[in-house]
Order: C-alpha cells, then structure tokens, then sequence
C-alpha cells in the first residue's frame, strides 16, 4: 500500500515538472511504438503463428523454400512494384514541386492565390476522393494510361507534389529574397542567381523532399489500389491490405518490416543529410524539429 | 523587363498543368460519371460530358437514401459517430503529449519528438496489421487480459466491434494530429505565460486563459486534418472488423466503384461526401494560409 501511496505522492508533487503529463506522454510512447515491434518479433518466427511468439528464425525472410518473402514471387514482387513506384513518384514529383514551390514563394501577381490553392489542395483532399476520380479519369478520359504501374505513378506523383511544394516553399520563405537581391545586385541575371545563389541553398530541403516523397509513396494505400490493374502490379500495402485477416504465416509480417525499415531509412536520412549541411553552413536548427513541423 | 514578369510564374507552369490534368480534370470526370447514364445492354457507366445533358438520377437516389434508418442514412450516421468519438479521443490523448514535450521536453525533447514522428512514417497498414496480430483469439491482448484476470474466456475482438474500429482509427491517425498541435504549442512565447503568473495566476488559470486560447488554431488543425481521411477511411473497418454492421460511408463507395452499374451511384455519393467535406477542407487552407503570413 505504502508503495501506491508513494507513487501518488510522486506524481501529485506540485514542485517538480507535471509527472502526471510524463506518465501520460511515456503511456503514449509505449502504446504508439510497442505493438509495431511486437508484429516484427513476429515476422522472426520459427513457426507459423503470428499471434504468439515461437522461437527465432529468418525462415520467412528467406529460408523458407516457397513462402518466405524472397521466395514467393507474389511478396517478392510487391516489393518491387513498390520500390518502382516510390523511385519514379520521386524522380516526377520533386522537380515539377520545386519548380511550383519557386513560382509560388516569388510571384505575387493575378493569379498566385488560385495557384496556390490548387497546389495545397490535394494535401487536404481525402485519398478515397482522389482515387475514386483519378481512377475513372484513366478508364474514361485519359484512356490511353493504363491502369496499372503508369497510373499509379500519375497518382503518387499528383498527391506529393504538394508535400514537395510545402517542404521547399517554407524553406524559401526562410531563406528571404536577400541573397538573390544581393547577386543581382551584383550583376547576375535572375537565372544565374537562381543557379548559382538560390539552388545550392535550396540543396537539402530538395535532398529532404526526394527522401520524403519516396516514403510517403511507400506508405500508400488507397491511391495504389484503386489504380492497379491486377495482381501484378500489387504493393506491399494492398497485400498487407487483403491478407491481414487471412494470411497463413509470418511472411505478411517479414515483409511489411522490410518496407518498415526502407522507409524510415529514408527519412533518417534526409533528417542526417539536413542537420549536416546545417551545422556545416553555421545555420541552427533542429532537424528533427523541422520535420515535425513538415505538416503545419 | 516583360521577360522578368514572367520569368517566375513560368517556374510553376508545368506543376500547374500537372495538377490540372491531374487533379482539376478528375472532379469534373467524377461529376460527368454521376450524372452519366448506365449503357442498358452491358450495365457498365457511361460519363455525359456536356453538363446540359446531366442526369441527376443517381443522386436524386442517394438523397432519397440519405434519411435516417435509410441505407446511406445509416451508414453516414455511423461515420460522422465514429468520426467525433474518434477525433475526440485522439485529442484526449494528443493535447497532454504535445503539451508536455512542447513545454517540458527539455534535453529529452528531440528524442521524445522522434517518438513522436516515428508512427507518422511507418504505412498506416502495417500499423493496422499489427493490432490484427495483437487481437487474434490467441494474441496478445486476449493473454494479458486473461492473465490479468479482466477476462475469463477469450474474446474475438475482429468481428465486428464498433470499438475495436474506433481504437483502431485513433491508433492510426493520433500521430497526424500531435505535429500540428505539438508546433502551434511550441511556437507560445513563454514570456506570456511568466507575465500571467507574476498578475497572480496560478497554473491552471495561466493554462485555460492564455496556453488553451493561443493554441486553439492548432487544435482546430489537428482536428481537421484526423478528421478529413478518417470519413473516407474503408480499409481500417475491414481490416480491423470486416463486418457490415461497421461499414462507414468509404467502405461503400470502395464497393460500388469497384464495377457494374452500380459505379454511377458511388460516384454520386464521392461527390456528397466531397460537397460534405469541403467546409473542413477549405477552413484547413485557409487558416494555414492565414498562419504562413503571419510567420512571415
């Protein structure tokens, strides 16, 4: 008894910071993160159950002859079409978002307010929205796109776009137009100070947008399963999606850690990538702060 | 100097046309599909492009519908509950956590954020594959409760709980909420609350009349921006239920896009859901704007 009584003790004292909000905070903590590691001790199962823990083994990442993710063509190939998506969604989305994100942080005449409501737009549109539309745009518009791999990228290029426009505009609007004025200034065309001056600052927030567009796309659901055509162009997320219910064995839970570990790798790296080029350039801030903010 | 007053805006042209084609197009698609007609012979949709020739059939049945008790009626009811519960507890749960890590995090502060940002890029799939894991008959959660004695036999959780869904909508978008709370608290100038507790007041009244005030944008956001995906969520029901008796407005429109004659009524309801949503959409971009400038 007296050990409850301490501990209210503890938690109540007025004097030291709010131990309430910290047992709440660290409750939270634990809730968030512990059932998504206890599902990759899973994927470390020697036997088939994914609901109890059975020894250790790396049978269904790759030992398993037939049904490990290595080896059974229908994961295997999930994660391939994943990867494709994620690196092509990249590589459209980021220039057409810098390129939007200038425009917008730069131009201030008829027209910058629509233009950036459409750009902003699709953050806020709920996915099953823009799948629903994009999907009877490929079977009745647009035609000639077959659903499948090249509507999917269409779709992951049109949602992160916007998470590309966010990420760079708030890093110009912190930047400030000075540098530039500065290099005009000194003689250079708007086009040189845009190569030579504004790119070489915009460097890490388009390092860190090329990392978070391949995540997001990784992460995506709704978008790749409303335009995939068939089993082949199935990814990682649609097969978690039709067989978390249903899935005979751990293989389901080895390869959502795979593409766990891929995505947060990404975005560790942008997050490494910015803080460095930050200390190295003298600048302060806080990286992972900056990503927190990424959404505001 | 002709070529200077384009040379910005020229920057977004090709996002923009982007964003047209792909984004502005499909509205108009979803539209023409609604209000198309069904080819009598082989029952699939055919979209009307001239809007003078729009049938408004499809939603004449869906506001027939719409009634309390009524399918549609029914089943919109149940999103907009489990919606509201569902965004209310996850702003029990966000407020305290954001609150503490913004004001006393302190050295532990980037590591706490990190925790924080950690489930936002982690798929909302593989999060939900892991309570499926947790809640199986023989998982994790039915042993602890059983050997906590709450629980006498194990209970199935997976079948068609309105509150294993509501968790499961929490659990999942909680994380979207906290950033956008967790940066408008952050940004409270501490001074403030020094200056109303030196005009005597103590911690709670300093808390409801200055931190509560200043960070009600963020709340607003956070709410809006849980609540937005949430009512065009399909996939957290099905994983986590799989029962029509929690089948929520998304879950609907999945089914009837997916094919047949049905396509033109679930384009109609996109379109109610859309027109329903766009209030919260708009006031999202609207008060974000409204905070980039004043950051500016």
């Amino acid at each position: 008894m007296t050990l409850a009584r301490r501990f209210r003790a503890w938690a109540a004292n007025p004097w030291g910071k709010p131990r309430f909000l910290l047992l709440i905070t660290l409750a939270y903590m634990v809730w968030a993160i512990v059932p998504i590691l206890v599902a990759i001790r899973f994927s470390f199962n020697e036997g088939r159950s994914r609901s109890t823990a059975q020894g250790w083994s790396t049978r269904w990442y790759w030992d398993d002859p037939d049904l490990s993710v290595w080896n059974d063509p229908s994961l295997r190939e999930a994660v391939y079409q994943s990867l494709e998506l994620a690196s092509l969604a990249m590589l459209g989305a980021v220039p057409l978002g810098v390129l939007l994100a200038l425009a917008l942080t730069r131009w201030r005449g008829r027209g910058s307010g629509p233009a950036r409501f459409v750009s902003l737009s699709p953050l806020v549109t709920p996915e099953i929205v823009m799948g629903t539309a994009l999907f009877l745009t490929f079977v009745h518009l647009f035609s000639f796109v077959e659903l499948g791999t090249p509507a999917q990228v269409i779709g992951h290029v049109t949602f992160s776009i916007s998470f590309v426009v966010v990420i760079v505009r708030s890093r110009l609007l912190s930047i400030g137009p000075e540098y530039e004025e500065a290099a005009m200034d000194l003689g250079a065309s708007p086009r040189q100070a845009l190569r030579m001056v504004l790119l070489p600052l915009l460097a890490p927030a388009i390092f860190a947008s090329f990392m978070i567009v391949f995540a997001i796309s990784i992460d995506d659901f709704v978008i790749s399963a409303f335009l995939s055509s068939d089993a082949t162009t199935e990814t990682v997320p649609i097969k978690i999606y039709s067989n978390a219910r249903g899935a005979p064995t751990p293989a389901l839970n080895a390869v959502a850690s795979v593409m766990l570990v891929v995505s947060l790798l990404a975005i560790a790296l942008a997050v490494v990538v910015v803080r460095l080029v930050q200390r190295a350039r003298g600048e302060r801030g806080r990286a992972v702060d900056d990503f927190a903010r990424l959404n505001v | 100097m002709r070529s200077r007053r384009w040379f910005w805006p020229s920057f977004g042209l090709p996002g923009l046309v982007w964003l047209a084609l792909f984004f502005l197009v499909p509205f108009y698609v979803i539209l023409a599909v609604a209000m198309g007609t069904v080819d009598p012979i082989f029952r699939f949709p055919v979209p009307v492009w001239n809007p003078l020739d729009w049938d408004t059939q499809a939603f004449e049945t869906v506001i027939d519908e719409l009634g309390p008790g009524q399918t549609y009626g029914t089943v919109f009811i149940r999103t907009i509950g489990y919606v509201a519960i569902a965004v209310a507890l996850s702003l029990a749960i966000g407020y305290p956590v954001a609150y503490y890590i913004a004001r006393h995090g302190g050295r532990w502060k980037g590591l706490l954020l990190l925790g924080l940002v950690a489930p936002f890029w982690i798929s909302y799939l593989m999060r939900m594959l892991a309570w499926v894991n947790l809640l199986q008959e023989d998982g994790l959660v039915n042993r602890s409760l059983m050997w906590l004695n709450v629980l006498d036999a194990p209970r199935t959780w997976l079948d068609g709980r309105a509150s294993t869904v509501v968790l499961g909508l929490v659990y999942g978008y909680v994380p979207f909420l906290i950033l956008p709370l967790y940066a408008s608290l952050d940004r409270i100038d501490k001074n403030l609350l020094e200056a109303a507790r030196d005009l005597g007041a103590n911690r709670a009244a300093a808390f409801r009349r200055v931190t509560l005030p200043l960070s009600k944008p963020g709340i607003l956001a956070g709410c809006v921006i849980v609540a937005l995906p949430m009512f065009g969520d399909y996939y957290t029901p099905d994983l986590l239920s799989g029962s029509p008796k929690t089948s929520l407005i998304g879950n609907q429109i999945n089914l009837y896009i997916r094919g047949g004659p049905q396509v033109t009524l679930g384009a109609a309801l996109v379109v109610t859901l859309m027109v329903f949503l766009l209030v919260l959409m708009v006031y999202y971009l609207v008060s974000t704007a409204r905070a980039a400038r004043e950051l500016r």
